[in-house]
């Protein structure tokens, strides 16, 4: 992760005097306007960013600014993060979007220098390299105003040029062992959407409270008396309550094995959307042993959440036990999180590595532990797959319902075979169960 | 009223008193929350004597035990009150017989005191003889997060607030216990203003000694092979172990039975007693019984033989 790239504590108090004394520079004799006029662009950049900046609080965190001064470099730094940030999961945004806006003046013109070679700053590069992909979206479109410079040079810098920088630097798309590439604000924005629409097939259950509904079907009595009062009590209007109802806790386990690489990331985003969606969510993540990843899916900014993830789980792209795995599930975690009626996601290619060794016990186990479990399997290779793995055998007579996808390329994708209404129970065998009998 | 120990020797001799066999540590922690008022927050789990310490505590301190079972969908009309609906229709009814026509008299009268029903947790509120009740509000965690968060605002300021009637605190604030059997996370916030312990289960030495106060008709050498057989088999790999309460179960079970020498068969014919789930039966049940049960007569020979 970026932000690990440039800690304060770590950075050498020389360095950091030197930044200090640039920014001093840049700003003395250019009196409180610059400063102002900087403020606000930092504040656009954050807002781009994807935090909650607002117009309130650019003149919150100008006055900030002014109570403390410029003496330190800390100071400064703390009086607008006090300012902009208010929740935890905004801290490594804000880190990175400072660090990079205040450090150098004149920034922008390095990066432009990027998109020729020969000019390349290695430093610069390693910077811009590790640059929240998002971040650096942003900064595109706010460039800062640059201080020192002549007058308008700052805004004549080509925005476009950018541009072609921040393609050069990371939009690869190799996904690597743990390194997940950053996701774009388009994708972020698309991932949201896919998951607004999608209905799991056991989207929402009866719970045991009520709600005021006119065209309930129980008598509410505290509502009723209360409207006899109102009418003094000469008439009494019957009210009506009707139950609520909610979805139930969703528990997702992925396969992250080798044969599962390709889709890693895709479906990490996945639970991550629907981690941060909704409540009740938990998701684990498995190959050759069981991990749980809620905590960390639980950033809300994608990218530290799949930095997280990255560093939790050591089992990247090797093989599969999927027994073992929910052999751990059932022990350890099933009791903690299916409790109220779960419904479990099970995403694999069922490709077992044990050779199915002691896996029907347990995904028997899971499937009584829960109220419903939905296989998701990406099918390899070919369209005519079908489920002949000894994993696969062992797995489908003990599932509720079996969703496969072909070349699972998209969130879309994703959510809309997960969309699809249950098939009908009681309406012959369906052609998976055929297919596995 | 009884007085509240003074420290945790003091406690622990409580709990004693009820027979209730603990750790120090566990005695640490409900000495902390009776001395400071803050409530004990006990999880662990099923069978390992969370429950218990509540009803331990009401019983020696002579406090009235108030218990709110927890359930998904557990609402304030059945937590902490509700109207007695009938009965204001009634009153309605009288009013409009009698010519009532004073509305906001008839609202005082039928949103009055005597027509509310007091449910556990405005019980616990209540001034009641010898102190302030002990609350046990038990296996919090299958109720939902919104009732957790009004738990919140109870635990905090011990008030409740009706909107007819008004606000209604505690003089003295109950002793409260809440426990959680873990079938999910509880939220830090409330966390956060309990004192924390994990109810673990207990080893040999003091398995047998809860099994002498809670069992004591069982035989003193079958009682250890008991203590020695299930703490074997809280070691295996099985989807649930057996916790202190089955423990007892098994002893009392065969006790029934004339049993007085643990033997393969009488573990197979009464195993049902330790283990609940029909995977560990049968993968307990035999060969591996019996294999169990001659480690555990071995040692038990073995202890014996140092000891004389």
């Amino acid at each position: 992760m970026s932000d690990k790239a440039i800690p304060d504590e770590a950075r050498p108090a020389l360095q950091a005097r030197a930044k200090l004394d640039e920014l001093e520079a840049a700003n003395i004799g250019a009196g409180s306007g610059k400063i102002a006029t900087n403020i606000m662009h930092f504040a656009r950049v954050l807002r781009s960013a994807g935090l909650p900046v607002g117009p309130g609080k650019v003149i919150e965190g100008i006055k900030a600014v002014e109570t403390i001064g410029l003496d330190s470099r800390d100071d400064f730094y703390w009086a607008l993060h006090a300012v902009f940030v208010n929740r935890r999961d905004q801290r490594e945004i804000f880190d990175q979007a400072f660090h990079v806006f205040w450090r150098n003046p004149k920034l922008l013109e390095r990066m432009a220098q990027l998109v020729l070679p020969s000019f390349v700053d290695p430093e610069a590069q390693q910077q811009a390299e590790e640059m929240n992909r998002r971040l650096a979206e942003a900064l595109k479109q706010n460039p800062p105003d640059m201080p020192g410079e002549g007058e308008g040079t700052g805004e004549e810098e080509d925005p476009d040029v950018t541009v072609d920088a921040v393609m050069t630097w990371s939009a690869n798309e190799v996904l690597q062992e743990t390194d997940f590439e950053k996701m774009s604000r388009e994708e972020l924005e698309a991932a949201k959407r896919a998951i607004a629409r999608m209905r799991l097939p056991i989207m929402e259950v009866p719970t045991r409270r009520f709600k005021r509904d006119m065209r309930g079907n129980r008598i509410d009595m505290r509502a009723t008396l209360r409207a006899a009062m109102r009418g003094g009590g000469g008439a009494i209007p019957l009210q009506y309550r009707k139950r609520k109802r909610r979805h139930p806790p969703l528990v997702v386990l992925c396969d992250i094995s080798g044969s599962m690489s390709r889709y890693s990331r895709m479906v990490l985003h996945f639970m991550h959307a629907i981690t941060n969606d909704r409540d009740r969510v938990h998701t684990f993540l498995f190959g050759t042993r069981l991990t749980n990843v809620t905590r960390q899916l639980r950033y809300k900014d994608v990218d530290e959440a799949l930095d997280k993830v990255g560093e939790a789980v050591d089992d990247w792209s090797g093989g599969t036990r999927i027994g073992h795995s929910l052999h751990d599930f059932n022990t350890n975690w099933s009791r903690r999180v299916l409790g109220q009626g779960a419904v479990v996601l099970f995403i694999s290619d069922g490709l077992d590595r044990d050779a199915a060794d002691g896996l029907e016990d347990e995904i028997e186990r899971l499937h009584m532990s829960c109220r419903r479990l939905i296989w998701l399997n990406p099918l390899l290779r070919y369209d005519r797959y079908e489920p002949k793995s000894l994993g696969a055998q062992a797995l489908l007579p003990h599932v509720d319902e079996f969703r496969s996808i072909h070349n699972l390329e998209s969130l879309d994708q994703l959510s809309e075979i997960l969309t699809k209404p249950a098939p009908d129970k009681g309406f012959g065998t369906n052609p998976w169960q055929e297919a596995a009998a | 009223m009884s007085t509240l120990p003074e420290n945790v020797e003091g406690t622990l001799e409580l709990l004693g008193k009820a027979n209730y066999v603990s750790d120090r540590s566990l005695a640490t922690a409900v000495h902390l929350s009776l001395q400071l008022g803050r409530p004990l927050f006990l999880e662990g789990e099923a069978g390992v004597g969370k429950t218990e310490i509540a009803k331990v505590l009401s019983e020696t301190l002579g406090r009235k035990l108030v218990r709110l079972q927890c359930y998904e969908g557990l609402d304030v009309a059945s937590a902490v009150y509700e109207w007695n609906y009938s009965a204001q229709m009634i009153e309605i009814r009288m009013a409009e017989a009698e010519g009532v026509s004073d509305r906001d008299r008839l609202g005082d009268d039928i949103f009055s005191d005597h027509f509310l029903i007091r449910r556990p947790l405005l019980q616990a509120l209540e001034p009641s003889d010898g102190g302030a009740p002990v609350l046990l509000i038990d296996e919090l965690d299958r109720t939902d997060e919104a009732f957790e968060a009004y738990l919140l605002e109870v635990l905090s300021d011990f008030q409740i607030t009706i909107p007819e009637i008004g606000t209604i605190s505690a003089e003295n604030p109950p002793i409260v216990i809440i426990t959680s059997n873990r079938t999910r996370e509880i939220h830090d916030a409330l966390k956060r203003r309990c004192f924390y312990y994990w109810v673990d289960y207990p080893d040999a030495e003091r398995e047998l000694e809860i099994l002498s106060l809670k069992a004591p008709q069982a035989d003193e050498k079958l009682s250890r092979m008991v203590v020695e057989f299930v703490q074997r088999l809280r070691e295996m790999d099985l989807f649930k172990v057996p916790g202190i309460a089955e423990t007892i179960d098994w002893a009392s079970a065969l006790h029934q039975l004339d049993i007085i020498e643990l033997t393969p068969e009488a573990i197979d014919d009464t195993l049902g007693v330790l283990l609940k789930y029909q995977d560990d039966i049968a993968k307990i049940r035999g060969s591996e019984a019996a294999k169990i049960l001659d480690e555990v007569k071995s040692e038990i020979a073995t202890a014996q033989r140092a000891s004389a």
